[in-house]
């Protein structure tokens, strides 16, 4: 793989503005709004690694909750006797697995069909652990005890973004990432170059899954204890799917450009107004699909191409 | 024995559900996933006759099916006929529905939240038992299959022995050779949308008399209704009653023998079964 003068720059940067973010903690202060910050970081994750797969496919995922449970109770349950990091790489592992599972079960057909499997997926891994904890188990919910703090989290979330940005990246440059763009742009125009669209399909799936289960196992901590109706919280998957919408899911920076706003907004409409968090969820999804069906980053994309023209700047 | 009747009581509802889904995704085209909250409004219709008018419950179907049949026919012309002249392709229509309607859906349980609270609604009507082969059962339940009944012969001699029925089964065969032989399909799909609505707004009032109800209840039936219609084939009437009743029949095996908590878990073992092995539905015949 070449690089560009400019990916090198770019790459530059970004590090540069990982490195300042992760100073945000020593900010004085810091730790009030770190609890609005974190959140944020989370949403941005798991939006992101959702548009990799979603955003090319047009297949809507709703499963980050059931990943994101997963991760988490892989957490829960290995605290004690297997150490911290093999348990993020366990998570992972797990989330990739299920992703197999479903994708098999479900990629091969239309989207619709994807669509219902994986809105119910967190609601029926909730209602099978729920009955074998209480007919095997014993106890419903576990404790998650460990030193953890808000900056923390923070950094491991800050870390796996960066690590997300970079398998994105790298994905769009990759084969399977010009499959996916073909087979998002027709599917039977894929199957006749010779992609094996099934294959391409899961594997991008397995990547999204895998990320969803981490965030799940790095957010346990603050949760402290942890109950199947809280980790498999379906609205996980909405707020994310929302939020990737809101943002666009043509470039990998778009999913950030809608989990900020998205993310402020609803703070401060569920600290006001919490019985309306559901009414303005459901506005947003009809704002987005009616009004800014390409996103946020793809109103900025067309600002800026506007931009260019009146300047008369062509593309070298 | 028992299992059996009360399994397929509670599939005779479904069926309700399911065939209103069934008519909006054959023939409009449209996956309504806002399809369990038109139900959980016929159910507070059905509730607010029952105890702040303190009539029969079913005298609210008067009100309900119409406003349900105006509101969906209004849902579909101003919000997703301009998704399906918008759409350039079937994929496209159907991610851009599907967000619409999850939409619709958030907005509707918020308008319930915000009207009605989050607390759980019942009321009682007609639960007096009724002996059926030495067993009882709630007169509201064998009532409510009576109804489920009704509204599914109805609907299928309208499909298949009516001249307008058999426009709506041509447009979901095939929608463009539908317009060329004279059929305003925008019309037609309009017209079933709105059907479908109230139908499913129909099996909410049904399934308020002896289910124990609240404002985010929908969900749950969508999803049901989903598998149905995937299980008995999209489009296919016939199908989905029939699969109605298998749901129901499982749903109910499942509760009694092994955890009342693991329904959901038991119609997604069929959906995968489906999924897995036959794809196309259990009547459908495979595309070629």
């Amino acid at each position: 793989m070449k690089l560009t003068q400019t990916d090198v720059w770019r790459g530059v940067a970004i590090l540069l503005v990982f490195f300042v973010l992760a100073w945000l903690p020593a900010v004085p202060g810091a730790d009030g709004w770190l609890s609005i910050v974190v959140p944020i970081t989370m949403y941005t994750v798991l939006a992101t690694s959702w548009a990799i797969f979603s955003g090319p496919t047009h297949y809507v995922s709703l499963a980050t909750a059931a990943f994101f449970g997963v991760g988490s109770y892989t957490l829960a349950l290995g605290l004690d006797s297997v150490p911290y990091p093999l348990l993020l790489l366990m998570a992972a592992v797990l989330g990739g697995v299920m992703a197999a599972l479903v994708g098999w079960a479900t990629l091969r057909l239309s989207g619709v069909y994807f669509v219902i499997f994986t809105l119910g997926l967190a609601e029926l891994i909730r209602q099978v652990f729920t009955w074998y904890q209480n007919n095997m188990g014993g106890t419903r919910g576990s404790y998650v005890f460990t030193d953890f703090t808000d900056a923390h989290i923070y950094w491991q979330l800050l870390a796996l973004a960066l690590l997300v940005y970079l398998v994105g990246w790298l994905i769009n440059r990759s084969r399977l990432g010009f499959a996916i763009r073909i087979i998002g742009g027709d599917e039977s125009v894929a199957k006749h170059s010779g992609i094996n669209v099934a294959w391409s399909k899961i594997v991008l799936f397995m990547v999204s899954g895998s990320v969803a289960a981490v965030v799940g196992a790095i957010l346990a901590p603050r949760f402290v204890y942890i109950e199947p109706a809280m980790a498999f919280n379906p609205q996980l998957s909405f707020m994310v799917v929302i939020m990737a919408l809101l943002g666009g899911t043509q470039r990998l920076w778009g999913p950030l450009m809608g989990a900020i706003p998205f993310a402020l907004v609803w703070e401060i409409i569920a600290s006001n107004f919490p019985a309306q968090t559901t009414l303005l969820m459901g506005l947003a999804f009809l704002l987005v699909v009616f009004y800014i069906p390409n996103g946020i980053s793809g109103v900025v994309l067309r600002w800026y191409h506007q931009a260019r023209a009146r300047q008369g700047v062509n593309h070298e | 024995m028992q299992i059996l009747i009360t399994g397929i009581f509670l599939g005779g509802v479904y069926a309700i559900i399911a065939v209103g889904l069934s008519l909006q995704y054959g023939v409009s085209r449209i996956m309504n996933l806002a399809v369990g909250e038109m139900l959980v409004a016929g159910a507070f219709a059905a509730f607010w006759f029952s105890t702040a008018q303190s009539l029969n419950p079913y005298l609210s179907l008067l009100v309900v099916i119409p406003v349900a049949f105006c509101a969906n026919w209004l849902i579909y012309r101003y919000l997703l006929l301009p998704l399906v002249r918008r759409a350039k392709t079937r994929g496209q229509l159907e991610v851009d529905s599907i967000l619409v309607t999850f939409g619709l859906s958030f907005t509707l349980v918020g308008i319930f939240l915000w009207a009605f609270g989050g607390q759980f609604f019942n009321y009682s009507f007609l639960s007096v038992p009724v002996e059926i082969f030495d067993s009882r059962y709630g007169q509201n339940r064998v009532l409510a299959f009576a109804i489920a009944f009704v509204v599914c012969a109805a609907l299928w001699i309208w499909l298949n022995h009516t001249r307008s029925g058999l426009s709506m089964r041509a447009i979901s065969v095939d929608t463009r050779a539908a317009s060329l032989v004279a059929i305003d399909v925008e019309k037609s799909s309009n017209f079933a949308f709105a059907l479908g609505g109230a139908i499913a707004a129909t099996g909410g009032m049904v399934l308020s008399t002896f289910l124990t109800f609240d404002a985010s209840i929908g969900i749950v039936f969508t999803l049901k209704a989903l598998v149905i219609v995937i299980m008995g084939g999209v489009g296919d009437i016939r199908g989905a009653i029939v699969a109605a009743l298998v749901l129901g029949i499982t749903e109910t095996v499942v509760a009694r023998l092994i955890d009342p908590g693991l329904t959901l878990a038991a119609a997604y073992v069929l959906f995968l079964l489906i999924l897995l092995f036959r794809p196309q539905g259990l009547f459908g015949r495979a595309q070629t």
